[in-house]
């Protein structure tokens, strides 16, 4: 038992957060009279959110080196979307040209604004601000105020779904969508998306059991069999429950896909490479990390690169998913990102912070949004609304933690 | 017999876990310059702290009589509307303002908020006059010299109307011009304005050439107060200073020093700001496998510089000379490389740069050696936990779990965790600087006995420490370092407090010779 508290109370911010997470969706779930989770909805969430969850994945790691942030972001999907245009359609590339010389863009705008911040030490936000300034205007530049379609492949990435491999073939056994008074009603599930849910399923819940064995067979510490058992079956539910509400509707949508496998990426470079460690080390104390032989410009330079390549992602799915390069795309893209990792957990000062809490944070974003548009919120009001959430996440971590301190 | 401005009386104050002062007792007379010494840690600023309010009454016991009057000061602002100014070691100028801003700051020449620089600019020149700036009253903090700044201090105090000045190691960062200097102005503020003056100083010989009383403190407590007359010498002051009884406060240890393991040849640095300064100059020095080697000196001896140098320069500038590690030449260029050459340098300061405090014990030893636990790319946190709980097992390290955040860990078991990264990286050299500042009795006993436990492994291990009960209690053979040079070698077995102690003084004083010819 004491294990278990123990376990919780180490982990209590982020579980803070899911709770956190749930409520809101309950309560937009019950004003919006059930909407807010309609499979449409739910795919729609993903959808438009997926660009915070990508940028909120970068801009942890640049929060996490000492409350740096990137401001530069929003102006970066700009650029690149320009760019996509540019090369798509003006210059007739084959897209997937365009895609790669789209992705090359933010990894130089990276290694640009890297190179200031870390080797000539000038400050994260006033290096970002400045590319915040020069993206725009090359983006502004290169469409001068046009807006320009983009090649098909834009759109698939943006706004397709992973194709049906048995279309018509499996009803709606569960019976869910009479369940939630649906306008379309849902004859048939997407196959790919159920199997795709049950292998994953299956796949974590053997890795955690394997996981454990091996770990026993090391000496290392195991949770107990019970917790692991109580875990698996959690997991097992909420992703086939999650997979079988995204049957429902047209499938699981590309940009799931990508958010997922930068999730998992990212998670695993934040926790298990020598990279990772050293950024947390590098906000933790910067100091002691040097003269513990962390070489803290590489990890600057590293950290802010891979910013500007993340952006280029978010800038080539939102581009697609608007299915045009338009000049003004990508304003407060930064803000949402940071506002994001800020809900999500991670501290003003650095060293603290979870791609997971990330994630939550930019989905508590998200369902806001959602649920304030559903229900016809003013667009001010839900400006207002954000930006509350946003202080008081992070006013209850500073008071959290001077309790922690007292004690 | 004069009165008395100053009369401290029974003075105690605890610090969790350490008395910091016992039962002190410290009396100054009107218009004298009255010196307080004592080693480091005796208690000397404790006691200023007291006196200025930094430690607000009620934070201490006994009482403070100034002027005939009991004070009870909760703050630097009471104890400055008394009378008392006192100037820190670490100067309190801010560097991009001017002198006259700096010398009016929170005592601002000013009606209803709105400045009067009319009236500033005029006082700041009669306050730079009186102490002898010869700049212009608009010239930057930053651009003027240490010297400089210390009498702009100075001038700061007399703005407040001061009538007992305190001085906390006013002369350890000038050079031997900038110190005469500032003597002189003392003198002459005290003949000419009765200006009453505390100064905490290691230098004795400065002690003795303008002192008119000396206050001894040792551990905390009141050793003697001696007029300074032409009958008392350094050597009578330096025994007041150390001469403690030592008991049995070092576990036992017999040398097992083996083939000469690491060896530093003709080390110069550049301080990093002024290229000009030489920080160090030409310090040779070897350690042998399994012996514990003792560097001894004052603060500022430039040791901690030395080390930070060695390890992969992470100190200094145009480092000259050579590391010799096992017969071979080493070359250094960054703390990662000095780490792979097994060089570990634990740091003086464990909580800005020994600790990340917001993480656990486990990630905080790990981090000097991350590839320990890594196989391929992969970090194995059940590894990292294993290490960690092997640790805190190893050394002790009084704590919930591993999982405890280092910041939330007492002093003693904070250096343990610095320690426990430093034994994980596995090093052959190990540089200890102060690595019992700040803690207590019993916890310095239990770091002790893992240091000789890394020598009886073969391991090289360099002490920096501004205790001399400790060098002599642990060592195996010293070194003494004044101003940046090696001043003297002793085996430890041969050398006595009392030695040291005038090794580093005469040293001073035959630079000091060395420097007026």
């Amino acid at each position: 038992m004491n294990k278990v508290r123990e376990y919780f109370s180490r982990n209590l911010r982020q579980y803070a957060m899911l709770i956190a997470l749930i409520v809101i969706m309950i309560f937009f779930g019950f004003i919006t009279q059930g909407k807010l989770i309609w499979p449409r909805n739910v795919s729609m969430l993903v959808r438009q959110n997926s660009y915070v969850l990508i940028l909120a994945t970068g801009m942890l790691f640049c929060i996490l080196t000492g409350g740096n942030v990137d401001l530069s972001v929003g102006s970066l999907v700009a650029l690149v979307s320009a760019m996509s245009g540019l090369m798509g359609t003006t210059l007739g590339l084959p897209a997937w040209l365009a895609m790669i010389i789209s992705l090359l863009t933010g990894f130089l705008a990276g290694l640009w604004q890297g190179f200031w911040i870390a080797y000539v030490k000038v400050p994260p936000f006033i290096t970002t601000l400045s590319g915040m300034l020069i993206f725009r205007g090359i983006d502004n530049v290169i469409l001068q105020g046009q807006t320009l379609p983009l090649p098909d492949l834009y759109v698939t990435v943006g706004s397709g779904s992973l194709p049906d491999i048995a279309p018509n073939s499996v009803p709606d056994f569960l019976g869910i969508s009479n369940l939630l008074n649906l306008q379309n009603k849902v004859e048939f599930l997407n196959v790919t998306t159920l199997v795709v849910g049950l292998a994953m399923s299956v796949i974590y819940v053997v890795y955690l059991f394997v996981s454990r064995k091996s770990k026993l067979a090391r000496g290392y510490e195991v949770p107990t069999f019970g917790s692991v058992v109580g875990k698996a079956a959690v997991f097992f539910i909420v992703i086939n429950l999650f997979s079988y509400w995204l049957a429902m509707d047209e499938g699981i949508p590309n940009l799931l896909v990508i958010v997922a496998a930068l999730f998992a990426i990212y998670t695993f470079i934040a926790q298990k490479t020598i990279i990772g460690r050293h950024v947390y080390a590098v906000g933790g104390n910067l100091k002691a990390a040097e003269l513990s032989g962390v070489n803290t410009k590489k990890i600057m330079f590293l950290v802010y690169t891979n910013m500007g390549i993340l952006a280029a992602i978010a800038g080539i799915v939102t581009a697609g998913r608007l299915n045009a390069a338009s000049p003004n795309v990508g304003a407060n893209f930064e803000l949402d990102a940071i506002g994001a990792c800020f809900i999500g957990g991670a501290s003003a000062y650095g060293g603290i912070g979870t791609i997971w809490g990330a994630m939550v944070g930019g989905l508590i974003m998200g369902i806001m949004n959602n649920g304030m548009s559903i229900i016809g919120l003013d667009v001010f009001l839900q400006s207002i609304a954000k930006g509350l959430v946003v202080l008081f996440a992070v006013a209850f971590d500073m008071y959290s933690k001077s309790k922690s301190r007292v004690k | 017999m004069s009165e008395y401005i100053l009369e401290m009386d029974n003075i105690t104050k605890e610090f969790p876990g350490v008395i910091a002062l016992k039962d002190v007792t410290f009396k100054v007379q009107k218009g004298e310059i009255h010196a307080l010494v004592g080693e480091n840690g005796a208690g000397k600023s404790t006691l200023m702290n007291v006196l200025s309010g930094i430690h607000p009454y009620g934070s201490y016991s006994g009482n403070i009589i100034f002027k005939g009057m009991e004070c009870k000061f909760r703050s630097i602002r009471e104890s400055e509307e008394a009378g008392i100014a006192i100037i820190h070691q670490e100067l309190a100028l801010s560097p991009y303002m001017t002198i006259a801003e700096n010398i009016f700051i929170g005592n601002e020449r000013a009606k209803h908020g709105i400045i009067n620089w009319d009236e500033t600019n005029t006082r700041a020149e009669e306050l730079m006059k009186r102490v002898g700036i010869r700049e212009k009253r608009s010239a930057l903090i930053k651009d003027i010299g240490v010297g400089k700044q210390q009498l702009v201090e100075i001038a700061k105090a007399l703005s407040k109307n001061c009538e007992l000045l305190i001085l906390d190691e006013p002369t350890a960062a000038l050079n031997d011009d900038d110190s005469d200097h500032l003597l002189e102005l003392l003198k002459t503020l005290n003949k000419e304005h009765g200006l009453t003056c505390i100064l905490i100083s290691h230098k004795i010989h400065e002690v003795l050439k303008i002192a008119d009383n000396i206050t001894v403190l040792r551990d905390g407590q009141t050793i003697e107060t001696i007029p300074n007359n032409a009958e008392v010498s350094e050597s009578r002051i330096i025994k007041g200073m150390v001469g403690r009884e030592m008991t049995d406060r070092f576990p036992k240890h017999v040398s097992h020093a083996g083939d000469i393991g690491f060896e530093v040849v003709d080390w110069v640095v550049h301080d990093p700001l002024d290229e000009e300064r030489v920080v160090i100059d030409h310090v040779s020095l070897n350690v042998r496998k399994g012996e514990i080697v003792g560097l001894a000196g004052l603060m500022g001896a430039g040791r901690t510089e030395l080390a930070m140098s060695i390890f992969g320069r992470a100190y200094g500038r145009k480092i000259s000379g050579k590391l010799i590690k096992d017969g071979k030449e080493i070359v250094l260029h960054n703390v990662s490389q000095a780490i792979d050459n097994g060089i570990a340098y634990v740091t003086e300061d464990r909580k800005t740069a020994g600790l990340i405090l917001i993480q656990d014990i486990k990630q905080n030893i790990t981090l000097a050696n991350l590839k320990g636990i890594t196989r391929g790319v992969v970090v194995n946190n059940d590894e990292e936990l294993l290490v960690g709980k092997q640790y805190r097992e190893k050394l002790s390290i009084k704590s919930s779990s591993v999982f405890q955040k280092a910041g939330n860990l007492s002093g003693g078991n904070q250096q343990k965790v610095v320690l426990s990264k430093w034994i994980f990286a596995n090093p052959d050299v190990l540089i200890l600087d102060e690595p019992t500042r700040g803690i207590d009795v019993g916890a310095k006993y239990e770091i002790y006995k893992i240091i000789l436990q890394l020598a009886e492994e073969g391991k090289c291990v360099i002490m920096i420490s501004s205790e001399l009960p400790e060098i002599l209690g642990i060592t195996d053979r010293l070194y003494i370092m004044n101003e940046g040079r090696i001043v003297g070698e002793m085996q430890t077995s041969e050398a006595t407090q009392v030695d040291i102690m005038s090794t580093i003084i005469q040293s001073s004083a035959e630079g000091n010779r060395g420097n007026k010819k």
